[in-house]
C-alpha cells in the first residue's frame, strides 16, 4: 500500500466514522424504534381479529414486502413530491426505513406472540386478569425472548440497508466514503473501509444480542421449557 | 352453592355435553370420572367460562346466569370466586413460584403487593414449597409445578377449585405428592370440582361422584353409594375394567 493511500485512509476514517455516529447510527435507532411500535401494533391487531384493521395491515404488509426498500425511497422522496408532499432527506428516510421494516418484524411479532401456548392466556383468565393485564405481563414477555434473535437479525440488517439513504441525498456514512472516493480515486481502499465499520457497528450489536439474551434467559429461568 | 341444569356444548356439530345437571354444596368433593372422550373435561371447562356452552343454566351463590349468554364481565367478576387447576399446571413461564401465586392478587385484584406476597407464601407452604418460591417453571418437577398451580389456586381464597385431570400428566412417581396436597385441601373443608382417573383417590376423599358417559351424566351421588350400591350396568363395567387394570 502505498504511503498515498495510507494517508488518504488515516485521514477519512475519522471523517467516516463521525457520519456513522452521526447520521447511520441514529437513523438506525429511530428508524428501528418506530418500526418496533408499528410491528407490536399490526401483531396485535392480527391477533385479536380487529374486523377492517386487520385487513388494512394485511394490505400494508403486502405492499411493503412486494416492493424494494430502494423504490420505496425513491416513491416517497422523489415521488411524493409530485402530489405536493416534501419532506427533508432525513425525516423522509426515518420513515421509509420504519415502515419497511416494521412490516418484517409485524411478521416476527405475530409469530412469537402465537408461539406462546394458549394454556398462557387461560391461566390469566382464571386468576381473573383482563385480556390486556394478561397480554402486557404474561404474553408478550414470553414473546418478546422468542422474537428476540430475530428482531436482532433484523436490526442488524437495517444498519446496513441505511446506506441505501446515500440515494436521496442523505450523507450517511456510506455516501461520504463515495464522496472521498470519488475525489481521490482510491475505490478499493475506502469502500473497504467503509465495510470494515459496517462491520464494526454489527459486531457491537451482536455482542449487544449475546448479552441481551442471557438477560432475557436469566429473566425466564433458563431456557424456557414449555410442558 | 353451584348448580347447573341443562347444561350443553357441541363442537363442529359433534354434541360433546347433552343436557348435564349437577349441584355442588359447599364443602363437596365433587370427583368427575368415566371414560375418556365422555366430556369431563369440557365440562369442566364449560364451568369456569373457558368454552362457552351452548346452553344450560347455572345458578352460583344464589345468581342466576345464562351460560351462554354471559359477558366477558360476567366471567371475570364470576372468576373471582373461582379458581382452575389445569392437567398441563400453565404456569406463568416467565414468573416465579411466588410471582405466579401472587400475579392474580395484585393485578386482577389490586391487592397491595406485601399482602400478596404474605397470603402467596402461605399458600406455597400450604403445598410444601416455600423454598422454592424464586424458582422458575421450568426449573421445578412436574409434580412441583402442579403444587404451584394448587398454591395459586388456593391463594385467591375462591369458592370452589376446578381440577381437570391434576395428576394425568405427572410422572408416576409424582403423582402421589400432589394427591396428597389435594387430599389435605378436601380435609380442610375445600370445595373441590376434579376430573380425574385415580378411582382409589376419588373413593376416598371425593364425597359424590359425578359419572359421565357420551356426553351425559349417568349418575351424581354419593361416593359411598356409588361405589357400594351401583345398579347400572354401565358404570359397573367401567369399574371393572378399571379394577383389571390395577389388578
Amino acid at each position: 500500500m502505498s504511503e498515498r493511500v495510507i494517508d488518504i485512509l488515516v485521514s477519512s476514517f475519522p471523517q467516516i466514522l463521525v457520519r456513522g455516529l452521526l447520521v447511520t447510527i441514529p437513523l438506525t435507532l429511530i428508524s428501528f424504534a418506530l418500526a418496533l411500535v408499528i410491528a407490536v401494533l399490526c401483531a396485535m391487531i392480527q391477533i385479536a381479529d380487529i374486523k377492517g384493521l386487520k385487513q388494512l395491515v394485511r394490505f400494508y404488509i403486502w405492499i411493503i414486502r412486494g416492493t424494494p426498500l430502494l423504490v420505496q425511497l425513491y416513491l416517497v422522496f422523489f415521488g411524493l413530491p409530485d402530489l405536493g408532499i416534501m419532506l427533508p432527506a432525513f425525516p423522509c428516510a426515518v420513515a421509509v426505513f420504519a415502515l419497511n421494516e416494521g412490516a418484517y418484524c409485524a411478521e416476527t411479532v405475530r409469530a412469537a406472540i402465537e408461539s406462546v401456548p394458549k394454556g398462557q392466556l387461560e391461566a390469566g383468565y382464571c386468576v381473573g386478569m383482563s385480556y390486556v393485564q394478561i397480554m402486557r405481563r404474561i404474553v408478550l414477555p414470553q414473546a418478546f425472548r422468542t422474537a428476540f434473535p430475530p428482531l436482532s437479525n433484523s436490526l442488524i440488517s437495517m444498519v446496513k440497508d441505511t446506506s441505501l439513504a446515500a440515494n436521496i441525498t442523505v450523507t450517511e456514512m456510506f455516501m461520504t466514503a463515495q464522496r472521498v472516493a470519488g475525489r481521490t480515486y482510491e475505490h478499493l481502499a475506502l469502500y473497504s473501509e467503509v465495510a470494515v465499520i459496517y462491520l464494526l457497528f454489527c459486531t457491537v450489536i451482536t455482542w449487544l444480542q449475546r448479552l441481551g439474551e442471557r438477560k432475557l434467559n436469566a429473566m425466564n429461568g433458563g431456557n424456557v421449557i414449555r410442558a | 352453592m353451584l348448580e347447573v341444569t341443562g347444561l350443553r356444548k357441541a363442537f363442529d356439530g359433534n354434541e360433546i355435553l347433552k343436557d348435564v345437571d349437577l349441584s355442588v354444596e359447599k364443602g363437596d368433593v365433587l370427583a368427575v370420572l368415566g371414560p375418556s372422550g365422555g366430556g369431563k373435561t369440557t365440562l369442566l371447562r364449560c364451568l369456569n367460562y373457558l368454552e362457552r356452552a351452548d346452553g344450560g343454566t347455572m345458578t352460583f351463590l344464589g345468581q342466576r346466569m345464562d351460560m351462554p349468554a354471559v359477558t366477558r364481565r360476567q366471567a371475570a367478576a364470576y372468576r373471582q370466586h373461582t379458581a382452575f387447576v389445569f392437567q398441563s399446571y400453565n404456569l406463568f413461564a416467565n414468573k416465579t413460584a411466588l410471582q405466579n401465586v401472587t400475579e392474580g392478587l395484585i393485578v386482577a385484584r389490586k391487592m397491595p403487593k406485601a399482602q400478596a406476597e404474605q397470603r402467596g407464601m402461605a399458600a406455597l407452604e400450604r403445598v410444601g414449597l416455600a423454598d422454592k418460591r424464586d424458582a422458575y417453571p421450568s426449573q421445578l418437577s412436574g409434580g412441583q409445578q402442579q403444587r404451584v398451580a394448587i398454591a395459586r389456586a388456593v391463594a385467591g381464597e375462591p369458592d370452589v377449585i376446578f381440577l381437570d385431570e391434576p395428576t394425568s400428566a405427572l410422572d408416576p412417581e409424582l403423582i402421589g405428592e400432589v394427591l396428597e396436597v389435594i387430599r389435605q385441601l378436601a380435609e380442610d373443608g375445600m370445595t373441590m370440582v376434579i376430573v380425574t382417573h385415580e378411582i382409589h383417590f376419588a373413593r376416598h376423599v371425593s364425597t359424590r361422584v359425578l359419572f359421565m358417559d357420551e356426553g351425559r351424566a349417568l349418575a351424581c351421588m354419593p361416593t359411598e353409594a356409588f361405589f357400594q350400591e351401583q345398579k347400572l350396568e354401565r358404570i359397573q363395567s367401567f369399574l371393572r375394567s378399571l379394577d383389571r387394570k390395577e389388578g
